[in-house]
This record gives structure tokens, C-alpha cells and sequence, in this order.
């Protein structure tokens, strides 16, 4: 029998993994990879909570169709930051580069 | 299967309308517009922002929920659409030689200024947080996308790159915290959990969802632990951009803080004040501190905003009627002053940011020297600026409150603060100026931009009782 | 029988996402973030939420992903040469801090919903399924929805002002 605190026990897990993830990585698009883990582990609580709790309304359903469209947008946004400064990547010299620390 | 009508209610969301109206039209016409006739875009957009400024007030002392309760209509939105409208009528106004100068003048920068300002006017103006997350995602992409606006500047990009990881983990966490809000009170809708806090008796569950939208939010606003991206984003944005961000943004952030604190958990005050007594503490005490050895203007504006964004989560603190509307007014004329003194920094240009490139301002160009002393001297705390008014409404209402530890912090913070503020005055009145470079003239919107944020700084130091009035009429019941 | 498929695909997904973030090559990192996808979109099978299962593997597993994998190969990025710099301490409180956050969602849980009932309620045949969704999005939901394709439209001009080599 599954119950509720087994999805949100993953939901966590997932989520700490993309803190973790976001933490300690150097690259960039992995940092964003790290963030969408923890976008999904919010979507798997939202979709958990709609049947455990709330079964009448769609509310938890329809949150996690707008946190898909977000990341989408997200999504975008950043890879075409990544694109813009890996430009000034290869025309500049790469070793002069500081990337503002964190 | 029968037809449901949505709840539409045009009428409520009309300043909303126009700022998104005006944004689509500046995106439709900037590839039709060839050469110099482009120059009439930022006329339209400043344009729709006083349009919708006019019906923002005509608004004004109605009380209407529409769209399925998602968007409300009232005093408080309103009184916090004034701040976002008027700090984004000062960035259009003054942004437009610079973009010049910049070679960046685009349509899309207007237009991306107007989304954002829609985002922030949907975050002060709803009861779902379904709406205050889409509405913080909207301002969010759209300043990560002006940050990097300076395309060729390799700072620019980075803090755009850095302000876009740092936002996006943020709101990973906000998610986090409304999906474990949702889980514990059934429901996404503030009035629900408002109902739901005043009668629970195990709130662990609720309080962990609480914590992670106060993290989340603590990044918008850039409270303490949360601060990091703030120095670095603020340095390699383009300045007007920096005065956004420092400005629109945090109010908005602050406006849904007071929601979902003061309104859906104003019951709970007791639980969480405590935590954010320290936060408060903590976060006027190091923006102040670390500000003391910047020698970067917009570094030094950037802790400075930290340390402001503490002496607003003290008005949070004290909480009630005063301590809402404290937060507003602080909020209104920290815009204006804050845009003020960014104004200037506009002026000369990106190149100029260094504290010594002010030497001897004064002798140069006497308006800006002293406008920008005046600016200064608000946000220090003199009297009789707008600073020193905002302050001593935040101070006196956490006093009311039996939060006197909390004020003498405050105080002694602000104490702290005037050394930095002044040292740039002395700079500018002492030193000798530099270089011999051929004086500029002040271009008319510019000027015309700072004589209105001088107008605010000075009008809410002085004669403060008529917004003060404004910002009381505007609070919504706490609970 | 619903027990293991979801004791299997957990174990799948938590696997997969921990390879996601330990992989140092961008690629195979993206290509397992994919497999943790659709993972996903089984556990929501199994909450009965088919429109975001299909939507999750279609939108996110499909579009979404190809997009970073697209970005990837595109710049030929290669290990972790494109980044920040991190420092040895900042990778012990990555640990530190995700241990305890772990720690405490878990009694939080533990604690805090053993109040709500977890059975199963008798949940309406079309729970999740296009017709309800499009229903309570048209309905209910209108405004985040419209405000959806404002967002959207914010990142395609974001897009094309960031990325184009000549504005």
C-alpha cells in the first residue's frame, strides 16, 4: 500500500539532491540540471497531495502543469545566457576570465 | 456537460491591462520603426506607466475580488502599485541617454522593464499563491534578461548568469515551501490558510512550508543569509537596471511577505517573529558593516540596500496595523531616494563608478552634487528627508510594539551607515576634481526624472502625514 | 503489485537524479536527467494524473531536455571547464546542509501527517485527465493560465535578445 508520506519521503530525497547538486557543482547547465530536480521534486509533492488530499479540486494538478511551463521559460532563459557568455568564452583569452565567485 | 463561466472581471486588473497593453505594442512596433523614428518608444512606454499610474488611482478605496478569488482589489495593492509604477516611470525616464551611450538602445528594453512592472503588480494584488509565484517568475525572467542587456560586457553577462542560477534556486525553494503549505492546509488560496492557522493545533508541517517560502523570498528581497548575489548583480547590471532591481523588485517581494506573513499567518506572529528579529538584526548590521570598505558607488549601494531591506523587515517584526504601513512608506520613499541616487550614477556612465571619479562633483555639475548630497542624506537618515521620516515611522512602530531592543539596533545601524553616505558627500565637496573632461549637458528626461524623485524625497520628509494617511488607509485588516 | 512498481521506479528515479549531479560529463548528466523524467512520469501514472504524465514525458523529457542536450553539443561543452569557481568548503556545507534539510523534512513528515488520513478516497473517473484539467484551466485557473503565455512569451524575447548575434 502506498501512502502519502512514502511520495513525500522521495519528493525530499529528490530535493536535497538538488540542493546538493546546485551546492557543489561548477558548470553552469549542470547547476540549472540540479535546479530542475528540485522543480520535480516540488511537482511530485503538488501531484501527491492532489489525490491524497484534495481529490475534489485540481488544484495540486494544475500547479504542477504551470512549475512545467516555468521551468520550460526557465529553461530558456538560461541557455541562451550560457550561449551568450560562452561567446565571449572563445573570444576572449579563457584564463583571463573571473567569474564573479559565490 | 455544462458550461462554466470563468470569473472575469476587466474592470479590477485595467492598470495591469494597459502596462501589458503598452508592452506589446513597444514589442510589435520596434521592427517596424526604422532609424530614428525608434526614439518615440520609450515616450510610449513612459506614456502607458502614468496612464497607468491615473487608473491605479481611480481605483483607489474599492474592495473587489474577481477571477475565482485570485486577484484582489485593494488599498494595499494599490498603495504598492504606486511604488512599482513610479519606480519604473524614473528608470524609463532616465534610462534613455544611457541606453544611448550604451549603444543599446532597443525596443525589447522597454518592453522587458513593462513585464517585469506587470509581474510585480500581480504579485502585491493576489490572495492565490498560484498568482504570486507566476507573477515573481515574470519580473524574475525578465530582470535575469536586463541584467545581461549590456551584451558585450562580460560582467554584464555573468551577473546576469549568476543572478539567474541564484533566482532559479530560489525559487525552487519557494515551490518547495508552497507545495508543503498546499500539503498541510489543503488549499494554495490565502484566505483559506488564514482560516486554517487560526485553528491548528500541530503547525510543525506548516511551519517547514513557511520556512521555505521565507527562504525563498529572502533571496527576492535579499535579506541576510540569502545576500550574496546582490554586490556582484547590482555591479555588473546596467545601472538603471540596478535601480530596478534595488527598487520594484524588493517592494514586490516585501508586498507578498506581508501577505503571507502578516495576512494568512498573522495569527502565528509569536512563532515567527522571533526568527525574523534575527534575520532583521542580522541583515542591517552586515549590509551596514561590509558597506563601510566599498569603494565601488554600486557595491556600496548594494550593501546599502541590504541594510535597508533590514530595516524594513523590522516594521515585519512589529507587525499590526502601524508596522504594515511603516514597511509601505518605507518601501515609497526608499524608491525614490534610491532611484534618486542611482539617477546620478547614470549620468556618468558606466565607466565612472569608482568613489574617487566623484572628487570635486559638486564644482562641476552643482545640481547633481547636491541632489546627489540630498539623496545621501535620505538614506543615511537626516531629517528633513524622506529617510529620516520612513525611519522613524519603522523604529517608533516596532517601540509600539514592545520591540525596543530591535529599534535601538535599528538606530545605532543607522548611526553606522551615515559614516558611508557622508564619506561619498565629502568626496564630492572636498576633493578636487580629477580630470578636465568637457562638461555634459543634462539631458531633458533625465533632469526631469530627478527633479521628480527630489520632488519625493523632499515631500515625504516634509510634509509626510499626507501619504503617511495614504499607507494607513491602505493596510488590509491583519486577520 | 502498485507497491513494487513504485518501490522500482523510485529506485530508478533517486538513482538516476544522484548520477544526474556526481556525473562530471554535461551529456551523460542530461541524458540521465531524462531517464529521472520519465521516471517521474510513471510515479504520476500512478497518482492517477495521466495528462502530466504524457505532459511530463512529451514537454519536459522530450522538449525541455533536448533543448540542454542541443545547447551542450552545441558549444561542445567538456567537463566542468565552464563554470564557477567553487571553494573545498562550500562542497562540505553542500553536504552538511543537504543531510539536515533531509533530516528534518523526514521528521517533519513524520511528524506532521500523521494526522491527515492517507486512504484513499473514492476519486472521480476522469481525475487527471485531459477533460478535467482543461476544464478547471479554463475555468478556475484562467488567469495563472493566461499569465503562462505571458511568461512564455518574456522568455522567447529574452531568448532572441540574449542569444542573437546581431540585435
Amino acid at each position: 500500500m502506498i501512502t502519502l508520506n512514502h511520495y513525500l519521503a522521495l519528493a525530499s530525497i529528490l530535493f536535497c539532491i538538488g540542493i546538493y547538486g546546485v551546492l557543489t557543482r561548477r558548470n553552469a547547465i549542470s547547476v540549472l540540471m540540479s535546479i530542475e530536480l528540485m522543480f520535480n521534486a516540488a511537482n511530485i509533492n503538488f501531484i501527491a497531495f492532489s489525490k491524497f488530499i484534495t481529490p475534489v479540486f485540481l488544484t495540486g494538478q494544475v500547479f504542477a502543469v504551470f512549475v512545467i511551463t516555468i521551468a520550460a521559460a526557465e529553461a530558456t532563459v538560461a541557455l541562451a545566457i550560457v550561449i551568450l557568455i560562452y561567446r565571449h568564452h572563445k573570444e576572449i583569452n579563457v584564463d583571463k576570465i573571473n567569474f564573479l565567485k559565490w | 456537460m455544462s458550461w462554466l463561466t470563468p470569473d472575469i472581471n476587466f474592470k479590477i486588473i485595467s492598470p495591469e491591462l494597459i502596462i501589458l497593453i503598452v508592452a506589446l505594442l513597444v514589442l510589435i512596433l520596434e521592427p517596424l520603426l526604422k532609424g530614428r523614428s525608434k526614439n518615440i518608444l520609450p515616450h510610449i512606454s513612459w506614456i502607458g506607466v502614468a496612464l497607468a499610474l491615473v487608473s491605479v488611482i481611480t481605483l483607489w478605496n474599492r474592495e473587489e475580488l474577481g477571477f475565482n478569488q485570485m486577484f484582489i482589489l485593494d488599498n494595499f495593492s494599490c498603495f504598492f502599485k504606486i511604488i512599482f509604477l513610479s519606480g519604473t516611470l524614473l528608470v524609463i525616464l532616465s534610462s534613455i541617454s544611457y541606453l544611448k551611450e550604451e549603444k543599446i538602445f532597443h525596443g525589447e528594453y522597454f518592453s522587458l522593464i513593462l513585464f517585469a512592472t506587470f509581474g510585480m503588480m500581480l504579485m502585491a494584488s493576489s490572495l492565490n499563491l498560484i498568482v504570486i509565484f507566476l507573477g515573481l517568475e515574470i519580473m524574475s525572467l525578465c530582470l535575469y534578461i536586463l541584467a545581461g542587456f549590456r551584451r558585450y560586457d562580460l560582467k554584464s553577462n555573468e551577473s546576469s548568469m549568476k543572478y539567474f542560477l541564484i533566482g532559479a534556486f530560489a525559487s525552487g525553494f519557494l515551490l518547495y515551501g508552497i507545495a508543503m503549505l498546499y500539503g498541510a492546509t489543503n488549499s494554495t488560496n490565502l484566505k483559506e490558510i488564514l482560516i486554517f492557522t487560526q485553528g491548528f493545533e500541530n503547525p510543525l508541517f506548516l511551519f517547514i512550508g513557511l520556512g521555505l517560502i521565507l527562504v525563498g523570498l529572502g533571496f527576492k528581497i535579499a535579506s541576510f543569509p540569502f545576500h550574496m548575489w546582490v554586490p556582484d548583480v547590482y555591479e555588473g547590471a546596467p545601472t538603471p537596471i540596478t535601480a530596478f532591481i534595488s527598487s520594484g523588485p524588493k517592494a514586490a517581494g516585501f508586498s507578498a511577505l506581508l501577505r503571507i506573513l502578516l495576512f494568512a499567518f498573522g495569527s502565528l506572529h509569536i512563532d515567527w517573529s522571533f526568527v525574523l528579529w534575527i534575520l532583521a538584526v542580522l541583515t542591517m548590521s552586515f549590509g551596514n558593516v561590509i558597506a563601510l570598505s566599498q569603494t565601488n558607488i554600486k557595491r556600496l549601494l548594494a550593501y546599502s540596500s541590504i541594510a535597508h531591506a533590514g530595516y524594513v523587515l523590522v516594521a515585519l517584526v512589529a507587525g499590526g496595523d502601524s508596522g504594515i504601513s511603516s514597511a509601505m512608506f518605507y518601501l515609497l520613499a526608499y524608491t525614490f531616494m534610491n532611484i534618486g541616487a542611482f539617477i546620478i550614477i547614470i549620468f556618468l556612465g558606466e565607466k565612472k563608478v569608482n568613489l574617487d571619479d566623484y572628487s570635486g562633483l559638486v564644482t562641476k555639475y552643482p545640481i547633481l552634487g547636491i541632489t546627489l548630497a540630498l539623496f545621501m542624506f535620505s538614506l543615511a537618515g537626516f531629517p528633513p528627508t524622506s529617510g529620516f521620516m520612513a525611519k522613524f515611522y519603522v523604529f517608533s512602530s516596532a517601540i509600539k510594539s514592545g520591540y525596543t531592543g530591535l529599534a535601538i539596533i535599528g538606530v545605532l545601524n543607522s548611526f553606522v551607515s551615515v559614516y558611508y553616505y557622508l564619506r561619498v558627500v565629502v568626496i564630492m565637496f572636498m576633493r578636487a576634481p580629477v580630470d578636465e573632461v568637457q562638461k555634459v549637458p543634462i539631458p531633458f528626461f533625465l533632469g526631469l526624472a530627478l527633479l521628480f524623485s527630489v520632488w519625493g524625497t523632499l515631500h515625504l520628509g516634509i510634509l509626510p502625514q499626507s501619504f503617511l494617511t495614504l499607507a494607513q488607509n491602505s493596510i488590509f485588516s491583519p486577520f | 503489485m502498485q507497491f513494487f512498481i513504485f518501490l522500482i521506479v523510485s529506485i530508478i528515479l533517486v538513482v538516476a537524479s544522484i548520477l544526474v549531479i556526481v556525473q562530471r560529463n554535461p551529456v551523460v548528466s542530461a541524458l540521465f536527467l531524462i531517464a529521472a523524467l520519465c521516471a517521474q512520469a510513471i510515479l504520476y501514472l500512478l497518482l492517477n494524473a495521466t495528462f502530466l504524465a504524457v505532459i511530463q514525458i512529451i514537454v519536459y523529457a522530450g522538449a525541455i531536455m533536448v533543448l540542454f542536450l542541443f545547447v551542450i553539443m552545441l558549444l561542445n561543452l567538456r567537463k566542468d571547464e565552464f563554470g564557477f569557481e567553487k571553494r573545498k568548503a562550500q562542497r562540505f556545507f553542500g553536504i552538511l546542509f543537504a543531510i539536515l534539510l533531509l533530516v528534518e523534512l523526514g521528521v517533519v513528515i513524520k511528524i506532521g501527517l500523521s494526522k491527515i488520513p492517507s486512504t484513499e478516497f473514492s476519486l472521480d473517473p476522469d481525475f487527471g485527465g485531459v477533460q478535467s484539467i482543461g476544464k478547471a484551466l479554463f475555468t478556475d485557473y484562467l488567469l495563472p493560465f493566461e499569465l503562462t503565455s505571458v511568461l512564455l512569451l518574456v522568455a522567447m524575447v529574452g531568448a532572441i535578445v540574449l542569444a542573437k548575434k546581431k540585435l
